[in-house]
């Protein structure tokens, strides 16, 4: 028979790899029919809330809660007393340290959970909140982490031997009692010579404020105990529904085996759905104590105020170089403002993340990085917001640096950055920070880049407009940002990746269907990415199966193989490769039984893209859909019936995605008013998935830096007050505010990932904060600027213009 | 707890009577009484239109009102505006143009935007990016969303021009 249909055709037909396939989540979510957690209703199911503390540093003398008992409606309040015999009142974190589940004696931030009210509905919560009385006493409170470490105030009497002395903390010695720890990486003594004795040198400090992922569907779960069968089951917003599987088994004595936990649809997580919060641990004790399951949703404050603040990062740069620019060291300091617990969301090994890929896209041959983690009276935290860990600060850093070594050698920053790229030939790259590029050609992204949005004349108009200004005819000034960022993502290979002792990989398990279709199954979870679409996309090219005739399911841990979840764009370079990987095994199964039907020998066929053929004789062929059947109703001497493959991918090492991007953006200096005019942001992410995927991660990830970079703060007063608790205050743009974005490409794909993809869905994020940052600094570096912390809003843009006599 | 106040009105065309407290939000009664989950809860403090709803032909934000302030009053929510076998342009073009991401803010989006093109059959972009100012999405930066309004408009006025 001969074919009719072409191979081109046959390649479409499959929506595989480069496909701008439309997404399968979009019926549901298009007719109001999402899953999210508080769409879950289970019959007698109770609400949950917090009495939260309203000061940031007290004591707590009281708790009495037979008032709020006696409100309608209310069934249990739980206290630290009742958690205590239990050894529920205290909970690890994710970075060695513990944290109250409740208010044990103290409390430590506002908004901290003092009492968890249970009541049928969540009117019914809310009047048993108020009714709860609790008398405080204040304490000092310490909301800068450089006077904290300094000050005679002790946070954390729990964290202080009886003699005074400080036992190490989870990452070694402490140097303070409200010391977390130090972590260095680099050569300190090599970087502080090639410092003293360069050319030129510039220090700068910088303050990466807090801010916070704000995701637009808060945090909650809902916990039922299922005491006839001891099942737990634990519905919620988890980034990583096994790991919090491990942790609920490890703190509550269920076993494994009998926890289900699941993860509905996620209306976005961006790092603050994966840490473990007490509103978890107190559903699922309140729902052991009622035998009823209990629900908790986070209000919008609750969210700002005490879930996962992202960033908080003091930082200190210096770097050095040549007269003519290239850099010879680079040194950072930071002190990291932890708040109350250590509850930062980083490999074990990595108590500041991946900082130490603070050296940037940049040959420097001598580096030294030096982080302080200090104890607030601030919410804890310190979570990857759009990134991965602590990415967004380093690159922050360096980008801002070359930017100020720009001023100090009066040279073009675009060309500074030229001169020092690590070149094409230099991967895979030894940074000086430890890190090995696994691949990139920056030099051809940058000079696309710049040619794209005319650089030369973007900076004789910018010149034009200073002259203009100067003279009086305008009140406008104009800003070029530059950025060039190399993420670090894919956490990570199992040899220095872990969480609380969990391995980095992850896993897909595929299930062919006797007719030629499947389900897949994967460690991971979207929280919007796409990944019903997008790894159905890699699987169709690999095991030749239409995408749409392959189900993805995530985020059932009774179900789903174990992974360590979706966050720091882990899940195109660790679960893309476990699914292709698995892919890989049902072809090689295939294969066998291709042989076999068609009665050659294994090596004698090969395959093309949705069958096998025989070598050279292309007419004789067996499909997929052939294949599968097959594999179901043939006895194949020294085969297993069925088809199916699970794979465990444990990742060589992590992926470097980087990119290119520029913002040209007009200011008004009498109103501090930013007019972003032009948005030029050029990605490679290595082999491409899904461009209309990718794309779309672009405009979001780059919104949400022009939020962080213009305006979005979590800001605390002396007292310890959160002053930016609502969305009054805590900036999320419009669509009036957000621009139009120009996307672009180029295409390096990762050496060591089956299919060559590195991850893009922070990468905008990454780059786009410096970029922002960077034009409007650029404005007013022909006026005087070296260096002015974020947020840029309208209000400190006008500061800036004002301190440097704009407005005489 | 205060007195319980009657309450009939009409949600997506059927008829709803019950009692309620004076207090009971109106994205409360929608979600918890009558179990319609589209319309969301992102902030309660009417910022971030996720709960948007159409009451009597105007787009709301349903946590700013009370469910007895609703009193005979006509309710459309994302439930009400399109279904499987009959979608809303607007839902065909959300998806067409990869106009949400992780879902949560479409239903208010995309309620929002059926008053928005009724109002301005034919919005520039700019028109599209003002009236929809009071949704707030996190994941897409708009650009998509722009973009899916914009087909949806030409499709409903292509739509319109050929039955004329
Ligand atoms: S929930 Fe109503 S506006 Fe946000
Ligand atoms: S699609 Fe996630 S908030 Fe809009």
């Amino acid at each position: 028979m001969k074919d009719e249909v072409t191979r081109e055709e046959r390649v479409d037909n499959l929506k595989g790899l480069g496909c701008s396939r439309k997404r399968v989540e979009d019926a549901r979510f298009t007719q109001g029919k999402g899953n999210y957690v508080d769409d879950i209703k289970l019959d007698g199911m109770l609400f949950g809330d917090f009495v939260r503390s309203p000061y940031a540093h007290a004591r707590i003398k009281s708790v009495n809660s037979e008032p709020a008992l006696k409100v309608p409606g209310v069934l249990a309040v739980l206290t630290a007393d009742d958690l205590r015999p239990l050894g529920l009142h205290w909970m690890p974190t994710l970075a060695g340290d513990k944290q109250m589940v409740l208010a044990d004696g103290k409390v430590l931030f506002q908004g901290q959970e003092v009492a968890f009210v249970v009541a049928e509905d969540r009117y019914a919560a809310a009047d048993g909140i108020e009714a709860v009385e609790v008398e405080y006493e204040e304490l000092p409170v310490l909301v800068n982490p450089h006077e904290a470490l300094k000050s005679d105030v002790v946070l954390r009497e729990d964290l202080v031997a009886e003699d005074g002395s400080l036992p190490d903390g989870a990452h070694g010695p402490r140097k303070h009692h409200n010391h977390i720890f130090t972590w260095e990486a680099g050569d300190r003594e090599p970087t502080e010579e090639v410092l003293a004795n360069a050319d030129v040198v510039v220090e700068q400090e910088m303050y990466y404020h807090r801010t916070h992922p704000c995701p637009l569907e808060t945090c909650g779960c809902v916990a039922s105990m299922d005491k006839v069968n001891g099942k737990l089951t634990l519905w919620g917003t988890f980034q990583a529904p096994h790991a919090i599987r491990t942790v609920v088994s490890l703190i509550s004595g269920i076993e494994e085996h009998n926890i289900r936990v699941v993860s509905p649809d996620i209306g976005g997580g961006f790092g603050n759905k994966v840490g473990a919060y007490p509103g978890y641990v107190c559903s699922v004790v309140a729902s052991i104590v009622t035998g009823k399951p209990v629900k908790w949703i986070e209000d919008r404050m609750d969210n700002l105020m005490t879930t996962a603040f992202a960033r908080d990062y003091h930082m200190t740069g210096k770097i050095s170089a040549t007269k003519e620019g290239k850099i010879t060291a680079l040194k950072c300091n930071v002190v990291a403002d932890h708040g109350g617990f250590d509850a930062c969301a980083d490999p074990t090994k990595f108590p500041a993340g991946f900082m130490n890929i603070c050296t940037g896209s940049y040959d420097i041959p001598t580096a030294f990085l030096e982080v302080d983690g200090v104890y607030t009276n601030k919410a804890p935290g310190g979570v990857s917001y759009r990134c991965s860990f602590r990415v967004t600060e380093a690159v922050y850093l360096i980008e801002r640096m070359i930017e100020v070594l720009a001023i100090e050698l009066n040279m073009d920053a675009a060309e500074l950055r030229r001169i020092n790229f690590i070149k094409k030939e230099q991967f895979p790259y030894k940074a000086a920070l430890g890190w090995e590029y696994d691949s990139g050609d920056y030099h051809t992204a940058w000079d696309k880049a710049l040619k794209t949005v005319d650089y030369a004349g973007l900076r004789a108009e910018q010149a034009q407009r200073v002259a203009d200004f100067k003279a009086g005819k305008t009140r406008s000034i104009m800003g070029i940002g530059l950025s060039f960022f190399t993420e670090i993502v894919g956490a990570g290979p199992v040899k220095n990746c872990d969480i609380l002792g969990l391995g980095m990989f992850d896993s897909c398990e595929i299930r062919i269907h006797p007719t030629g279709s499947a389900i897949a199954r994967l460690g991971t979870i979207s929280q919007g990415q796409g990944h019903a679409t997008t790894f159905a996309q890699i699987l169709a090219s690999e095991i030749g199966l239409p995408a749409d005739s392959i189900t993805i399911e995530e985020g059932d841990t009774d179900t789903a193989p174990y992974g360590l979840g979706t966050y720091g764009s882990r899940s195109t370079p660790v679960a893309g490769a476990a699914t292709a990987m698995a892919g890989r095994k049902i072809r090689a199964k295939a294969q066998m039984i291709a042989a076999y039907l068609l009665e050659v020998h294994d090596n004698d066929v090969e395959f093309d893209v949705d069958r096998f053929v025989v070598k050279g004789a292309p007419e004789k062929f067996k499909t997929m859909k052939e294949i599968a059947f097959a594999a179901y109703n043939q006895a194949i001497p020294g085969l297993e019936p069925g088809l199916e493959a699970v794979s465990y991918y444990d990742p060589p090492n992590m992926t470097y995605p980087f990119g290119a991007y520029v913002c040209v953006m007009d200011i008004d200096v009498d109103t501090g008013v930013t007019d972003i005019r032009r948005f030029y942001a050029l990605d490679d992410c290595g082999t491409r998935i899904n461009p209309m995927i990718i794309e779309g991660q672009v405009h979001g990830g780059l919104t949400e830096a022009l939020a962080v970079a213009l305006g979005q703060e979590i800001a605390y007063d002396k007292q310890g007050n959160v002053k930016t608790g609502t969305l009054m205050d805590f900036f999320l743009p419009t669509a009036w505010e957000v621009p139009n974005y120009e996307t672009d490409f180029t295409v390096t794909p990762s050496p060591h990932h089956p299919i060559g993809a590195k991850g893009v869905g922070e990468s905008p994020h990454v780059g786009g904060v410096p970029c922002f940052s960077n034009a409007v600094q650029d404005a007013f570096r022909p006026f005087g600027n070296k260096h002015t912390n974020m947020p840029h809003d309208h209000w400190r843009i006008w500061q800036m213009a004002s301190k440097l006599g704009m407005h005489d | 707890m205060s007195k319980k106040m009657h309450v009939k009105l009409k949600v997506n065309g059927k008829e709803e009577e019950f009692l309620a407290e004076p207090r009971e939000l109106l994205i409360y009664t929608l979600r918890e009484r009558l179990n319609i989950t589209g319309p969301h809860i992102g902030c309660e403090t009417s910022h971030c239109g996720a709960c948007t709803v159409t009451i009597d032909g105007k787009s709301v934000k349903s946590c700013t009102m009370f469910a007895v302030q609703a009193e005979g009053s006509e309710i459309t929510t994302i439930e009400g505006i399109g279904n499987p076998d009959d979608l809303h342009p607007l839902q065909t073009a959300f998806k067409e143009h990869h106009g949400l991401q992780c879902g949560y803010c479409t239903p208010g989006m995309i309620t929002r935007a059926t008053k928005l093109l009724e109002e301005t059959p034919n919005p520039t972009e700019e028109e599209i990016r003002f009236g929809m100012a009071g949704n707030l999405c996190r994941c897409t930066g708009y650009q998509n969303i722009v973009k899916s309004i914009q087909a949806a408009a030409a499709e409903m006025n292509a739509a319109k021009e050929a039955a004329e």
